[in-house]
C-alpha cells in the first residue's frame, strides 16, 4: 500500500473530495454504510446536531451591539496588503454563535460594549461605532494596551482583551485568516522532517534524525 | 405482573465483554479469532473512524472553530464522546479531595481520541527494587512476548535504543522532528536530558498482513480518529476486525448494571440496560470479561452484590475500587524568539510526539520515588479557537521589528503583522509521572446516589502527596533548565508550593487504573496473574485495574499486552470453563 492509495483510500469517504481530486480521481463508489444524508455532518453526534440548530435559531446581541462588533472588529483586524479585514471574513457572525455557545461570554460582551459606548457617549457624545475614526483610536489606545492603562480604564481593558481574541480567533480561523498566517498543512503529505536549508539556517543538523 | 420486567437472552454466549476500549477490543480480537463466540456490550454509540471522525475538516466547519463543549470535551473534532461531565451520570468526591473522571461513550472508547504515545512498562516497572514500590506478581520476561505480538498486529514506530527499563520494541521508522523540536533536542542536550524519537501507534509504514489499515498521510489530527485507519483505535484495529470473524455480536447503547451469578458465585453473566428502549436485559456467557475501564469495571462489580458476594462481587479482598492511582501531570509552554517570521511549511507530521525524553535519573539523590519522563510538541498548527490570544499574549516579550520594546496588546494592522511573526513559534512540554498506588486513594459507591438509569454511582477519595508534589517541582526545575538553553522564553505562570508546581488534579492525565489490582495473595489483590478473580474463577478484568502500581509510561499498551495474555489464557482453558 503506498501513499497515492492512501491517498484514494480517504478520497473513498468522500469527505475531502474536493481536497484530493487534483491528486487522484477515485474510482472507487462509496462503499456500504456510507450513505449519510450530509456526510459533512457524519461525524456529529445526534445532540450535537440538536444543539447547534438550536443555537443557530436564537439572537443574542441586538442589531446595535452586532454593528458595533462589525466596527469594533475592522478596528482591531483591518485590511491590509495581505489579506481583508474581520468583516470580510464575517467574525461577527462567529461572535454571535460562540457567546451563545459559551454563555460565560455574554455579560461581559454585553456590558463591555455598553460600556465603551457610555464613555464615547460622554467624550464625544456618540456611541463608539457612530464616533469619528479618530475618536474611535483614541478611546482603542487607552485599552488596547494592559500595561500602559490607567486604572479607571480597567473595565474597558478587560473587555478588549476578550473581543480583540475572540475577533482574532475568528479571523485566523477563517479561510481567509488561514491563508493570511500561511498555514499549509491539513492535506495528505509525507511529512519528510524540516526542509534542509531551514535546519541549515538554524544551525540544528547535528539533531536531526530518521 | 406490572410491566417491568427483565429480558433475558435465550443465548449462552461463551464470553461477554462489557466495554470496547483497548481491553475489551483485544480481549474480542483474540477471542473471536480464537472461534470462541462473543458478545460485547458498550455503553456508547457505534463509531467508525472511517466513517465518523472530523478528520480534514477545517476549524471553519464548525461554528465554534473546534472549541470544546460538554459533549466533545476535548474540542469539536476530537474523537472523544463525553468528557468530564455526562448527562445524566454523575460521580462524587470526598468532601476535601479531587478526582475529575473522563470517560467516553462510544466504540473504541478513549482509544479513538487518545495522543497514540505507545511505551512498554520495563523490567522495573514490573519489578521495582527502589524499596518503596509494590511488585507486580510478573515480569517483564513474562510480558514481553505480549509486546511484541501487540507490535507486530497494531504497528508502532520508534528507535531501538537499549535502554534498560525503556524496552524497545519492533518498530516501524519514526516521523522527523520539527523545528522547534530541533531545539528542544538542542536544549535538552545542554541541560543533560536525554531526548529520544518518540515511540507512537502510528503507521509509518504499510502493516505487514493487513489490508485494512494504510500508512499515515499526515495530518496530525490522530485526536480525530483516522478514516484510513492509520493509527491504533480499537475500534477500527480491533472490534471492527474481529466482527468480521462472524464470532463476535455487538449491542451498543448497553449500559452495564452488575455482574450477574448463581447460588455458588459462578458468573452467569451481565444485567444491563438499553438507551434506546430502556429496557432490562440479561445478557448470558461462560465467561465474563470487564473492560469497562479502571473505574467502571470496579463500579460494576461493586455494585454486583449478592448473597455469595455481600461486598461486591470478586471483593473479598476489600480492594475493589482501592490502590486508584492517575498519572503524575505538569507541563511548562513557550516560544522560541530564532523562530520569529520563520518559513512556511505543512509541519502537521503525525498526531502523537516526535520526541520523548524517558526517566533516567537516579532516584538516591531525589525527594521522590520513581520518575516521570517528558512529551514534547511543537508546529506551524491549524488555528483554531484560542489563537487569537497568541499576538497580545507574546508582543511585548521580545524587541519589535524596529529593536524596539513595546506594550502588549495593541490592535490594527500591527497587530495583524504580530500574528505572522509570531506563528508557529510555540511549544510545550508535559511531564508525565508515576502516581504511587495508595490503599487510600479509592473509589467507592456512594450510598446516596444513583445515576439516570438507577445505577449507584461513584464516589472519588483522592490526594497527592509529596511523591508526587516533590515529583512536579522536579518536572518544573527540569523544563526550566531545558527552556533556557534553548534560548526560548517560558510563557507559564509561576510555579511554586501555593500551586503544587502545577500538578493537575488526580484524574486529568486520564490514566486512571489499579481498582482491581492483580497479586498472588487473594488477601491482598483482586485478580491473580491472569486478570482472573480469585474469588470467582469465570470473571476476568482486562483494562487499567490490574494494575499494580503503574509507571510513567502510559497504559495503553500495557492493557493491550496483558489483555491479549488474558484472553490467550481463557483460550488456553476453554476446556475448564466449558467453551
Amino acid at each position: 500500500m503506498n501513499r497515492r492509495e492512501s491517498i484514494k483510500a480517504i478520497g473513498i469517504t468522500s469527505l475531502t473530495a474536493g481536497l484530493l481530486l487534483d491528486a487522484c480521481k477515485p474510482k472507487d463508489k462509496p462503499e456500504e454504510n456510507t450513505t449519510v444524508a450530509d456526510p459533512e455532518m457524519a461525524d456529529r453526534q445526534p445532540v450535537e446536531i440538536e444543539k447547534d440548530k438550536k443555537l443557530n435559531a436564537e439572537k443574542f446581541f441586538t442589531e446595535h451591539e452586532m454593528a458595533t462588533i462589525v466596527v469594533l472588529g475592522d478596528l482591531i483586524i483591518p485590511k491590509d496588503d495581505h489579506s481583508g479585514s474581520a468583516s470580510d471574513a464575517k467574525v461577527a457572525d462567529f461572535i454571535e454563535f460562540i457567546v451563545k455557545d459559551q454563555p460565560g461570554h455574554q455579560v461581559p460582551l454585553r456590558g463591555g460594549l455598553r460600556w465603551l459606548d457610555v464613555q464615547c457617549q460622554k467624550r464625544y457624545n456618540n456611541g463608539f461605532k457612530d464616533c469619528k475614526p479618530e475618536e474611535q483610536t483614541a478611546i482603542l489606545d487607552e485599552i488596547a494596551y494592559p500595561s500602559l492603562a490607567k486604572s479607571e480604564m480597567k473595565a474597558g481593558v478587560v473587555f478588549f482583551n476578550r473581543i480583540r481574541s475572540l475577533v482574532a480567533t475568528g479571523f485566523y480561523t477563517s479561510k481567509i485568516g488561514m491563508e493570511d498566517i500561511g498555514y499549509m498543512g491539513n492535506q495528505p503529505n509525507k511529512w519528510e522532517g524540516v526542509p534542509k536549508d531551514i535546519i541549515k539556517e538554524h544551525g540544528l543538523e547535528e539533531f536531526d534524525f530518521g | 405482573m406490572g410491566d417491568f420486567q427483565i429480558k433475558e437472552s435465550a443465548k449462552v454466549y461463551d464470553v461477554v465483554i462489557v466495554g470496547s476500549g483497548a481491553g475489551g477490543g483485544m480481549a474480542a480480537y483474540v477471542l473471536a479469532n480464537a472461534g470462541v463466540k462473543v458478545l460485547m456490550l458498550e455503553a456508547g454509540a457505534y463509531f467508525d473512524p472511517r466513517l465518523h471522525s472530523s478528520q480534514l475538516k477545517y476549524s471553519y466547519q464548525s461554528p465554534r472553530r473546534g472549541a470544546g463543549t460538554k459533549e466533545r470535551a476535548f474540542g469539536d473534532f476530537d474523537a472523544a464522546f463525553g468528557g468530564w461531565e455526562l448527562d445524566g451520570e454523575p460521580y462524587t468526591t470526598t468532601s476535601d479531595t479531587k478526582f475529575d473522571w473522563f470517560r467516553s461513550r462510544m466504540l473504541g472508547g478513549r482509544t479513538n481520541h487518545w495522543g497514540r504515545i505507545s511505551l512498554r512498562f520495563g523490567p522495573k516497572d514490573f519489578q521495582p527494587d527502589d524499596g518503596v514500590s509494590e511488585r507486580w506478581p510478573i515480569t517483564y520476561e513474562e510480558v514481553k512476548p505480549y509486546y511484541d505480538k501487540v507490535d507486530k498486529l497494531i504497528g508502532i514506530f520508534g528507535t531501538k535504543e537499549g535502554l534498560e527499563n525503556e524496552p524497545d520494541g519492533i518498530f516501524m521508522k519514526p516521523p522527523k522532528p520539527r523545528l522547534a523540536e530541533l531545539y528542544i533536542m538542542k536544549g535538552a542536550k545542554a541541560a543533560g536530558v536525554k531526548v529520544i524519537p518518540g515511540r507512537g501507534s502510528v503507521l509509518t509504514e504499510p502493516l505487514e498482513g493487513n489490508e485494512d489499515r494504510k500508512p499515515c498521510f499526515y495530518c496530525g489530527q490522530c485526536n480525530r480518529s483516522c478514516k484510513i485507519y492509520g493509527d491504533f483505535s480499537s475500534s477500527s484495529c480491533l472490534v471492527i476486525p474481529a466482527m468480521k470473524t462472524g464470532n463476535l455480536d455487538l449491542i451498543t447503547n448497553a449500559m452495564v448494571r452488575e455482574v450477574v451469578t448463581d447460588k455458588n458465585g459462578v458468573a452467569t453473566g451481565v444485567s444491563y440496560v438499553s438507551k434506546e428502549d430502556m429496557q432490562e436485559y440479561t445478557a448470558k456467557a461462560k465467561v465474563v470479561i470487564l473492560g469497562a475501564s479502571s473505574c467502571e469495571s470496579a463500579r460494576i462489580l461493586l455494585n454486583s452484590k449478592s448473597t455469595v458476594y455481600t461486598n461486591g462481587c470478586a471483593n473479598s479482598s476489600g480492594l475493589v475500587g482501592r490502590y486508584l492511582q492517575d498519572s503524575t501531570g505538569a507541563s511548562q509552554s513557550g516560544f522560541l524568539p530564532q523562530l520569529l517570521d520563520r518559513k512556511r511549511y505543512n509541519e502537521d507530521g503525525t498526531g502523537t510526539i516526535h520526541i520523548y525524553a524517558p526517566w533516567l535519573t537516579d532516584n538516591k539523590k531525589l525527594d521522590f520515588p520513581r520518575g516521570y519522563h517528558i512529551e514534547f510538541g511543537s508546529g506551524m498548527g491549524m488555528p483554531g479557537y484560542g489563537f487569537g490570544s497568541l499576538a497580545p499574549d507574546l508582543n511585548d516579550r521580545v524587541p519589535g521589528r524596529d529593536g524596539k520594546m513595546k506594550p502588549g496588546g495593541g490592535y490594527g494592522k500591527s497587530l495583524k503583522d504580530d500574528y505572522r511573526r509570531f506563528y508557529g513559534t510555540q511549544f510545550g512540554m508535559a511531564g508525565r509521572g508515576v502516581g504511587m498506588a495508595r490503599y487510600d486513594n479509592y473509589c467507592e459507591i456512594d450510598p446516596d446516589k444513583v445515576d439516570k438509569y438507577g445505577i449507584p454511582v461513584l464516589r472519588f477519595h483522592y490526594k497527592w502527596n509529596n511523591d508526587e508534589i516533590n515529583q512536579a517541582k522536579h518536572m518544573q526545575e527540569t523544563f526550566s533548565h531545558i527552556i533556557d538553553k534553548m534560548g526560548a522564553v517560558s510563557t507559564s505562570g509561576e510555579y511554586g508550593e501555593h500551586n503544587m508546581w502545577g500538578l493537575e488534579a488526580p484524574g486529568r492525565i486520564i490514566h486512571e487504573v489499579g481498582t482491581t489490582r492483580m497479586g498472588n495473595d487473594a488477601k491482598k489483590s483482586v485478580l491473580n496473574k491472569w486478570c482472573q478473580a480469585h474469588d470467582c474463577k469465570n470473571l476476568f478484568v482486562v483494562d487499567g485495574g490490574p494494575t499494580v502500581q503503574q509507571s510513567d509510561k502510559n497504559a495503553t499498551w500495557t492493557i493491550l499486552a496483558l489483555s491479549m495474555r488474558t484472553a490467550e489464557y481463557i483460550v488456553e482453558q476453554k476446556q475448564k470453563f466449558n467453551i
